[in-house]
């Protein structure tokens, strides 16, 4: 004890027990304040998710949408959006959003998909919301082509057009293509609403008519669909079939009577 | 060598050909000799722009002929029916009779779908030919005397044809053509008084009824094809009995024809046409999709698609109805829905704007001559910017009637284009009226420079004393008459304004409008007078070279 005392006048003393003293409360509270983890109901892999996914969102999403996700200014409550909203939305690039307009934009996805599920993990942990698909649900291979474009033309075709090309909204918002867009996006998109589209819950439209509607749009808007017809010009209907008979059918006439009337018999002197 | 002398000549030789046999028994019965002599020699002047009707007469032949084959499978009936065929994604769907068979025709009967796309897309560049031809003749005046009527035949030809087009488009039932019929409907009911009677009549009850499809096809295969097919062949006749029109040239007359016979020159250039008018198009029809009903399902009235346009000659009234406010009025229980009964009134008034346009120019123009040649554009400025003004609205109006897609391919938003289509309405046709007319004026300046001063050679010559100079190649004989060819008529005078003793003279207002019509279209600021012969010989003469 005697080196104790001797030096408990040295300089450095009161740091030494601030240091000690630190330690020790930092180690009740740990050891005895309510743990985030301690109410998470299931494994740890799923918390130790949510941590990581609160620390994605610290960094990059926080700005607009609040340090717990509960909305500002800038940018939506996450609260209830579910898992599903976070896969489709930062999944298909719109979030993080990259400047304001009329719409958010699709763009280069910025996460992988393993920060994306952290993510996702993060805003569900807010509060009930939608769940991200299982491939089964979304499989386009059990859904019914001819029932999924019925249900097609009656919900969806008015904005996305009659195989998905899109459409114009209001003040320049439009309903984007459905061309090339994986088909987990599809239904998410179908469960949650993004944007201006309205929400087709499973009350509303059974996962099995989701997998339908994902089943048509395969079958007539890729790559692979079969266009008996020739090219499909878009797919747009009767404007660029407009176009296209002016231009190139009426253009092609007029450049063949110009060749016939260029080419006519001399008349002979006589 | 004439018919009449040949025949003895053939006789003597021996039994006559079997050919001739059977010309002189046809000629015995139909008089066919006398019709051949005074026709077949018939001269037509060469140029690109006259085989523009070529174009509308033989895409009319492919249309029937097409249509034709079509109607072996067709079914015009609208009773229901479940679809079995080879198109998966839309087996097990109900549909109507109209649209299955549209979908046989695709996808199971040999050719069929090459030939309604054929059919399809000649619709589309018949329709598009004779607007063009129409222009064609607007812009060169070759409406004029002795050819009103001839103009108004074409002009019905054009009128009819866009409701052919238009119920044809609407035969299979589809979900697109089923949205526009839904559109007419609409533009029926808000006929006042009479509208829900007309609609009752049309779709046999309420939309869409049993009957459309039915009284569609009677109309499409039968009723209208018929009607253009008599105005088609009247309208012919006209052309060779008016003999053509011609563009002002050395040699050429408002009392001669230059050009080629129609046989063998023409018949052998017009036969070849045609091939090449069907070649052209069922290439594109080979190629191109049009019309891809299998894409759209079936109509029903529950189900619409954003996109939905008609076929593009009805362009103009799908903009029209966007481009209108919502207007209504409602009183004593009725609605009158100006949003839609002012679009149904605009549309007929377009185009019927361009139809009287040679009447409206006579009599201001107070012009009671023939005309046999062709007006350059620029030298009746009024008449040409009238003309550029027309399509400017038209082309307003057809961009007001896609303005989702140009919103969603230019990134605009539509309100955004549908209100710059309403302000256009108004804006742009007297915008385009006035740049036409100046750039017509200055066209002719131009003429005016080319015939005094020649053209310019591009080569730069230094003159003795340092100046420099570029070298004025003047026009050959034939160059100047077609820059001089054209008459300029004078503005009509109504006389002083007091007569001898100085007593106002009494003149109707009438004659005042028409008057002071008749300065814009041939007063000084419409017309640059062309070069006189002495200006041009006091200019070529060498004295005062400039």
């Amino acid at each position: 004890m005697k080196k104790l005392s001797a030096r408990r006048r040295h300089p450095l003393a009161a740091l030494v027990v601030l240091l000690f003293a630190l330690a020790a409360i930092g180690g009740l509270y740990s050891a005895l304040a309510p743990a985030p983890k301690a109410q998470a109901d299931d494994s740890s892999s799923q918390s130790l998710e949510i941590t990581e996914g609160r620390k994605l969102f610290s960094v990059g999403c926080a700005s607009c949408h609040g340090a717990h996700g509960q909305g500002s200014s800038d940018g939506p409550s996450l609260v209830g959006v579910g898992s599903a909203a976070v896969d489709f939305q930062v999944g298909t690039g719109r979030m993080p959003a990259q400047q304001p307009g009329p719409q958010i934009q699709k763009k280069k996805t910025q996460y992988t998909q393993k920060d994306i599920d952290q993510l996702a993990a993060f805003i569900a942990s807010l509060g009930p919301g939608p769940v991200t698909p299982t491939p089964d649900q979304y499989d386009p291979a059990g859904g019914d082509v001819a029932k999924g474009g019925e249900l097609f033309r009656t919900n969806c075709s008015q904005c996305h057009n009659f195989v998905g090309k899109g459409g114009a909204l209001t003040d320049g918002k439009y309903a984007p293509t459905l061309k090339g867009v994986d088909p987990k996006h599809i239904y998410e998109a179908m469960q949650t609403g993004p944007q201006n589209m309205p929400s087709f819950p499973d009350t509303t439209m059974p996962s099995k008519n989701k997998a339908d509607i994902i089943a048509y749009l395969q079958a007539v808007d890729t790559a692979k669909s079969k266009n008996p017809g020739g090219f499909t010009l878009g797919s747009l209907g009767p404007v660029p079939e407009g176009l296209f008979a002016y231009i190139f059918g009426l253009g092609a006439l007029i450049a063949v009577a110009a060749w016939i009337a260029a080419r006519t018999t001399k008349a002979k002197k006589s | 060598m004439t018919t009449s002398t040949e025949t003895p000549s053939s006789t003597r030789r021996g039994p006559k050909h079997p050919g001739q046999r059977v010309a002189e028994w046809t000629d015995a019965r139909l008089g066919l000799y006398k019709l051949g002599k005074s026709n077949l020699r018939k001269i037509f002047p060469d140029h690109w722009s006259f085989m523009l009707g070529e174009i509308c007469l033989y895409s009319f032949t492919i249309l029937i002929l097409t249509g034709v084959y079509l109607t072996l499978f067709f079914h015009p009936s609208m009773s229901e029916t479940v679809y079995n065929g080879p198109y998966a994604p839309l087996q097990g769907v109900r549909m109507s009779e109209a649209y299955a068979s549209t979908m046989h025709i695709s996808f199971e009967v040999r050719g069929g779908l090459l030939i309604r796309q054929i059919h399809h897309w000649s619709a589309l560049i018949f329709i598009a030919g004779m607007i063009v031809h129409m222009m064609r003749v607007f812009f060169t005046g070759a409406f004029r005397k002795p050819r009103e009527l001839n103009w108004l035949f074409g002009w019905t030809l054009l009128f009819i044809g866009m409701f052919e087009g238009f119920t044809g488009y609407s035969l299979p039932d589809d979900l697109l053509s089923g949205t526009g019929v839904r559109f007419t409907e609409g533009a029926v009911l808000s006929t006042p008084i009479v509208g829900t009677y007309l609609s009752m009549f049309l779709f046999g009850g309420e939309f869409p009824g049993h009957n459309f499809v039915p009284i569609f096809y009677s109309a499409h295969i039968l009723l209208l094809p018929g009607i253009m097919a008599a105005l088609l062949v009247a309208h012919l006749i006209l052309v060779f009995y008016h003999k053509h029109t011609q563009f002002a040239g050395a040699g050429k007359t408002e009392k001669n024809v230059v050009g080629m016979p129609f046989f063998p020159i023409y018949t052998a250039k017009a036969g070849g046409f045609f091939f090449l008018v069907f070649g052209v198009i069922a290439a594109i029809a080979a190629i191109a999709t049009i019309n891809p009903i299998w894409t759209m399902g079936p109509y029903r009235p529950d189900q619409v698609s954003t996109g939905a346009q008609p076929d593009w000659y009805m362009g103009f009234s799908e903009g029209l109805i966007r481009v209108m406010p919502g207007w209504e009025i409602s009183a004593w229980g009725h609605t009158l829905v100006l949003g839609v009964f002012i679009p149904l009134i605009v549309f007929p008034t377009v185009l019927i704007a361009i139809a009287v346009w040679p009447f409206l120019e006579s009599w201001v123009t107070g012009d009671r001559g023939e005309h046999h040649l062709l007006d350059r554009p620029r030298n009746r400025p009024v008449r040409t910017g009238f003309g550029v003004a027309w399509l400017m609205l038209y082309f307003t109006l057809l961009i007001g009637g896609g303005n989702d897609l140009w919103a969603t391919h230019f990134h605009l938003s539509i309100e955004t284009i549908t209100w710059s289509v309403r302000i256009g309405f108004f804006v742009v046709p007297v915008l385009s009226y006035f740049v036409t007319k100046r750039i017509c004026l200055g066209l002719q300046r131009r003429d005016r420079d080319k015939v005094l001063h020649g053209r310019e050679s591009g080569i730069i010559k230094r003159l003795p004393h340092g100046e420099f100079i570029e070298v004025h190649e003047p026009l050959d004989q034939t160059e100047l008459h077609i820059l001089t060819a054209h008459p300029q008529p004078q503005p009509l005078d109504i006389g002083p304004e007091v007569d001898e003793n100085g007593v106002e003279r009494k003149v109707s207002a009438v004659t005042k409008v028409r008057a002071r019509l008749s300065r814009n279209f041939y007063g000084e600021h419409s017309q640059i007078p062309k070069p006189t012969v002495e200006e041009y010989d006091e200019i070529t003469s060498g004295h005062g070279h400039h």
